[in-house]
C-alpha cells in the first residue's frame, strides 16, 4: 500500500504551478509600480513556498533547491529584513523568470544548466547577507512506502530503555494525550507502565488545571534510542521526560503495570477541560463569509470541447439546411415554422458563441511572459524599460493565444531594440530616461486587437528606405507614402541576419512574425510618429473554429476565401490588363503591376479565360506582402463559415486550406491564397517574383 | 469508525497528495483552502484531526490554529502542522499557537499515518 504518485498528479502539480508563477509574477509587477502592501510580498512568498512544497513531493530537488533559496530572500523581505530597492526587485524578477525555466525543465524532464541557478543563488545570498552555509536545506527524499497498520518488529536483540515521564499542563493544551504516546511507544516493542499516584493531593485540595501524574516506562525494544526519542517529539519541553538505555530491570513492582486501558481512564482524571466529546457548533461570525468558489474552474480536456465545438458547427450547418428547404417549400410568411426556426437559430448562434468562449483565455499569461522579454531586451541591449500592460484580461482562443507567443515576443525585442533609442538621445529630446513599451489587448467589433507602443524615436523613414534600396527590395526611383516606407519593414529579407542584432536573433525577420499572425487569420499594421514612437498593431480573430469569407463561384464550383485575405474587388477594363512574357499577365492597380492568376486553372477545372469581361478579379494579399488578383466568376455572399479540416482525413492539398458546408448542404472548398500564389509563382515565373516586389509607374 | 481528517492547504498539489494517502490509510477525508475555510469547514464536519499549512492567504495556520483552541469544544482537537522546515523556531511558533504536533514535507503516507495516530484515538478504542 502506498502513495501512488500518478501522472495525474504531477501534471495538477504542474498546472498549480502555471497559477503560482501567475500569482508571483503579478506580485512584481506591483512592487515595480509600488503599489504593493505587506500582502503582495506574503503572496508572492506563498507562491514560490506552495511551488517548493509541491515539488519536494515529487522529488524535484533542483526546484526545491533554488525555490528555498528564493524563499529564504522572499521571507527576509516580508519580515522587514531586507529592503525593496530596484535592485533587488530586479533580482527577484531574475529568480522567478528561472523558477519558470525550472518548472517547465522539470515538467518535461529536461536537465538545466546548472550555472544560472548557482548564480542567482550566490546572488540571493549576497542580497540577504547570509553564507549558503546559513541555510540547511530539508531533505527531499520522497519514497512512498508500504504502511502495516499492525507495525511491530520483534526484538531481535531488543535494549531496554527507561522512560521517566512527568507531563506539564502545556502538553494537555497543545492537544497531546499521554496515553496515545504510550500506545505509540507499545508500537516499538513490549512496554511496561507504572504511573506513579504519589504527588496526587487529596481529592478536596485538587487543582484541576494542574497535573499530577508521573509515569515510569519500561520499553524492551530493538530500535534504536532516536526511534523512542521522536515518540516525544510533540511534547519535547512540554514534559518532565528522562530516557535512558538501561540494562536491568528496574520495573520493581510488577504489580502497578497496568494495561493501556486503565492508563487512559486514568490520564483522563487531571485534566481540567471538558474532553473532545461534545463538539460544539462554531459560533457562526466566521460562517457568513460563504462566498467559497466564486472563482471556480474545472480543468477540461481539450479533446472534448473540441468535439464539441464540432458538434455545434455541424448543428449550425444543420439549421442552414433546414433553414434553406425550408424556403424552397415556399411557405406563407409568417407560418409557426418560420418563426420556430428562427429561434432554434438564434439559440444555436448563442450555443455557438457560448462553446468558442471556453477556448477563450485571457491573454494575461502571455503578457506576462512577455514583460520577462521586455526585461531582457533591457539587459541585452542597456536600456532601461518599462512594460505596460492593458485590457489583460481580454479572452481570445487557446489556439490564438499560443501561436502568437513567437510573433509577439519578435516585436516586443523589436521595440525595445530598435524602436526605443538610448539614453543620451532619450534625454536630449526632453524624455524620461526610461523608455516604455505599452502591450495592450481589446475586443474591436469581433476580433482582437493588440497592439505595441514604444514611445521611442519612431521608424527612420529615409533610413529604412535607404536599405530597402540597398538591398533592392524597393526602386530608388519608387514614390512611397510614408505607410508604404514603413510597411518595407515587413518585406522578407529586409531585416538579413547580418543587422539582426544578438538581441533580435535568431535570424528571424519581422516578415516571419507577420505570416505567422496571418497564418491565424490575423494581420500587422504599423503607425509610426517621428519623435513620438512606433505602434505594430495586430488585429486577430476570436476564434479559429469560424472563418470570415467570401464565397465565390469558379468554373461553377463554390469556393470560400477568407476575407482577411482579400484587399479589394475589381472589375478590371481590359486596357488595364496586361501580358507579360507568354502566359503571364498582369492588372495595373494603384500604380502598380499585379499579377492575375485564374483559380479555375490553379485547381485544373479549366484553361484560364482569354478574356475577362464577365469575371472578377479578387485582389489578395500573401503572408509576404505580395500581391496577386485572383480571377473569379462571381460573387455569391459574405458569411461566416465552419471551417472544417480535410488534412485528418484527406491529406494536404496545396492551395486548399479547409473545406466547410454551405447553408444548403453544398461542401466548398476554403482556398489557401498564399499557397496558390507560391504554385502560381512556379507557373508564371520570374516576373511575378519581379512585379509584386516592385513598383511601376503606368 | 473511520477517523475524519481536515486537511487544510492552499496549495491544490498538496490537498491532492494529503487526500489519496489520506484515504488509502482508511481515513475519512475534508479539504479545505485556506484557514477561514477551514473553520467553515470545521463547524460543518466536526473532524477528529486538523492537517494544516501555515502559510495560507486570508487566514493562516497559525492563525486557524489560534481561532480553534479559542472555541471551548475544540480546544483539545489535535493538529498537526505541516512545514516544509524542521527549524527549531517554526515549531516553538507552531507550539505556542497552540499545535500539537507536525509534519515535515515532503511526507510520506508512514510519517504521515504514524504522526496521525501519535495524537488521535481511534474511535471506539476507549
Amino acid at each position: 500500500m502506498s502513495i501512488i504518485i500518478s501522472d495525474d498528479f504531477r501534471e495538477s502539480f504542474f498546472q498549480e504551478c502555471e497559477d503560482l508563477l501567475e500569482a508571483m509574477n503579478d506580485g512584481f509587477r506591483l512592487m515595480a509600480d509600488d503599489q504593493h502592501e505587506i500582502e503582495t510580498v506574503h503572496a508572492v512568498f506563498r507562491a514560490v513556498h506552495s511551488i517548493k512544497g509541491g515539488a519536494g513531493a515529487f522529488g524535484l530537488d533542483k526546484l526545491v533547491d533554488f525555490a528555498h533559496h528564493f524563499e529564504t530572500a522572499l521571507d527576509k523581505l516580508r519580515s522587514g529584513k531586507l529592503d525593496l530597492d530596484d535592485d533587488v526587485l530586479a533580482l527577484f524578477q531574475r529568480c522567478g523568470d528561472h523558477l519558470a525555466d525550472l518548472v517547465a525543465a522539470a515538467r518535461e524532464g529536461a536537465e538545466m544548466e546548472e550555472g544560472i541557478g548557482s548564480h542567482l543563488q550566490a546572488e540571493l545570498d549576497e542580497a540577504i547577507g547570509s553564507t549558503p552555509q546559513d541555510e540547511e536545506i530539508a531533505p527531499v527524499e520522497f519514497q512512498p512506502m508500504g504502511l502495516d497498520m499492525d507495525l511491530c518488529l520483534g526484538p531481535a536483540s531488543p535494549g531496554r530503555y527507561k522512560i521517566d515521564f512527568a507531563p506539564e499542563a502545556e502538553l494537555f493544551r497543545s492537544g497531546n494525550e499521554p496515553a496515545l504516546l504510550f500506545r505509540a511507544l507499545s508500537r516499538l516493542g513490549k512496554l511496561t507502565v507504572r504511573i506513579d499516584t504519589d504527588a496526587l493531593p487529596k481529592f478536596t485540595e485538587l487543582d484541576c488545571t494542574k497535573p499530577h501524574l508521573h509515569w515510569l516506562l519500561m520499553l524492551e525494544s530493538a530500535e534504536p534510542l532516536d526511534a523512542i526519542t521522536d515518540t516525544f517529539e510533540f511534547v519535547e519541553g512540554m514534559c518532565r521526560l528522562e530516557i535512558t538505555e538501561d540494562e536491568a530491570l528496574d520495573v520493581q513492582n510488577p504489580d502497578a503495570s497496568t494495561s493501556l486501558q486503565d492508563i487512559i481512564a486514568q490520564t483522563d482524571a487531571p485534566v481540567d477541560e471538558p474532553l473532545r466529546t461534545a463538539k460544539q457548533p462554531q459560533a457562526s461570525s466566521r460562517n457568513e463569509t460563504n462566498n467559497r468558489g466564486s472563482g471556480a474552474t474545472i480543468r477540461v480536456d481539450l479533446e472534448r470541447v473540441d468535439k464539441l465545438i464540432n458538434l455545434v458547427g455541424e448543428l449550425v450547418i444543420k439549421e442552414a439546411m433546414l433553414s434553406q428547404s425550408i424556403s424552397n417549400i415556399a411557405l406563407p410568411s409568417e407560418n409557426e415554422v418560420s418563426v420556430g426556426l428562427e429561434s432554434l437559430k438564434q439559440l444555436a448562434g448563442e450555443i455557438q458563441e457560448g462553446v468558442m468562449a471556453i477556448r477563450a483565455q485571457p491573454v494575461k499569461p502571455m503578457f506576462q511572459r512577455m514583460s520577462r522579454i521586455v526585461r531582457e531586451a533591457g539587459i541585452a541591449t542597456g536600456k532601461r524599460v518599462r512594460l505596460v500592460t492593458q485590457g489583460e484580461h481580454t479572452e481570445v482562443d487557446k489556439t490564438v493565444i499560443e501561436r502568437l507567443v513567437d510573433p509577439l515576443t519578435h516585436m516586443i525585442r523589436n521595440a525595445v531594440d530598435h524602436g526605443l533609442e538610448d539614453t543620451e538621445t532619450r534625454r536630449s529630446a526632453g524624455k524620461p530616461d526610461e523608455g516604455t513599451v505599452i502591450l495592450s489587448a481589446a475586443h474591436r467589433s469581433g476580433r482582437v486587437m493588440i497592439d505595441i507602443s514604444d514611445d521611442g524615436g519612431g521608424i527612420n523613414r529615409s533610413k529604412v528606405r535607404k536599405i530597402a534600396e540597398g538591398k533592392g527590395l524597393v526602386s530608388a526611383e519608387a514614390d512611397l507614402s510614408p505607410t508604404e516606407i514603413d510597411n518595407l519593414l515587413f518585406l522578407p529579407g529586409f531585416s538579413s541576419k547580418e543587422e539582426v542584432s544578438a538581441l533580435s536573433g535568431r535570424g528571424v525577420g519581422l516578415d516571419v512574425a507577420r505570416s505567422e499572425v496571418q497564418a491565424l487569420g490575423g494581420r500587422v499594421s504599423i503607425t509610426s510618429n517621428p519623435g513620438e514612437g512606433t505602434t505594430f498593431s495586430i488585429s486577430l480573430p476570436l476564434t479559429l473554429a469560424v472563418l470570415e469569407g467570401m464565397v465565390i463561384e469558379v468554373a461553377d464550383q463554390t469556393m470560400v476565401v477568407p476575407i482577411t485575405a482579400i484587399q479589394e474587388t475589381l472589375q478590371p477594363r481590359t486596357a488595364e490588363i496586361h501580358q507579360i512574357g507568354q502566359d503571364g499577365r498582369v492588372v495595373v492597380n494603384r500604380e502598380r503591376l499585379v499579377p492575375i492568376v485564374d483559380l479555375g486553372e490553379v485547381f485544373g477545372f479549366r484553361p484560364a479565360p482569354a478574356v475577362l469581361d464577365n469575371h472578377v478579379l479578387l485582389l489578395v494579399e500573401t503572408d509576404n506582402g505580395r500581391h496577386c488578383a485572383l480571377i473569379v466568376d462571381g460573387i455569391q455572399d459574405q458569411r461566416q463559415v465552419v471551417i472544417k479540416s480535410l488534412e485528418s482525413n484527406y491529406g494536404h492539398v496545396n492551395g486548399v486550406a479547409a473545406a466547410t458546408i454551405l447553408g444548403d448542404g453544398r461542401i466548398a472548398l476554403i482556398i489557401d491564397p498564399d499557397g496558390i500564389i507560391r504554385d502560381a509563382a512556379g507557373q508564371v515565373g520570374a516576373e511575378l517574383q519581379f512585379y509584386s516586389a516592385g513598383q511601376c509607374h503606368a | 469508525m473511520t477517523l475524519r481528517v481536515l486537511a487544510v492547504d492552499d496549495s491544490r498539489t498538496m490537498r491532492n497528495l494529503l487526500s489519496a494517502a489520506l484515504v488509502q490509510a482508511g481515513f475519512d477525508v475534508d479539504l479545505a483552502e485556506d484557514g477561514e475555510d477551514g473553520l467553515q469547514r470545521l463547524s460543518e464536519t466536526s473532524p477528529d484531526i486538523v492537517i494544516t499549512d501555515i502559510n495560507m492567504p486570508r487566514l493562516d495556520g497559525f492563525g486557524l490554529i489560534e481561532a480553534i483552541r479559542g472555541s471551548l469544544g475544540n480546544r483539545h482537537l489535535p493538529i498537526l502542522v505541516l512545514t516544509t522546515e524542521s527549524a527549531p523556531e517554526l515549531k516553538a511558533r507552531a507550539r505556542a499557537s497552540g499545535a500539537t504536533g507536525w509534519i515535515v514535507k515532503p511526507f510520506d503516507e508512514t510519517k504521515l499515518v504514524a504522526a496521525i495516530e501519535r495524537v488521535t484515538m481511534p474511535r471506539g478504542e476507549v
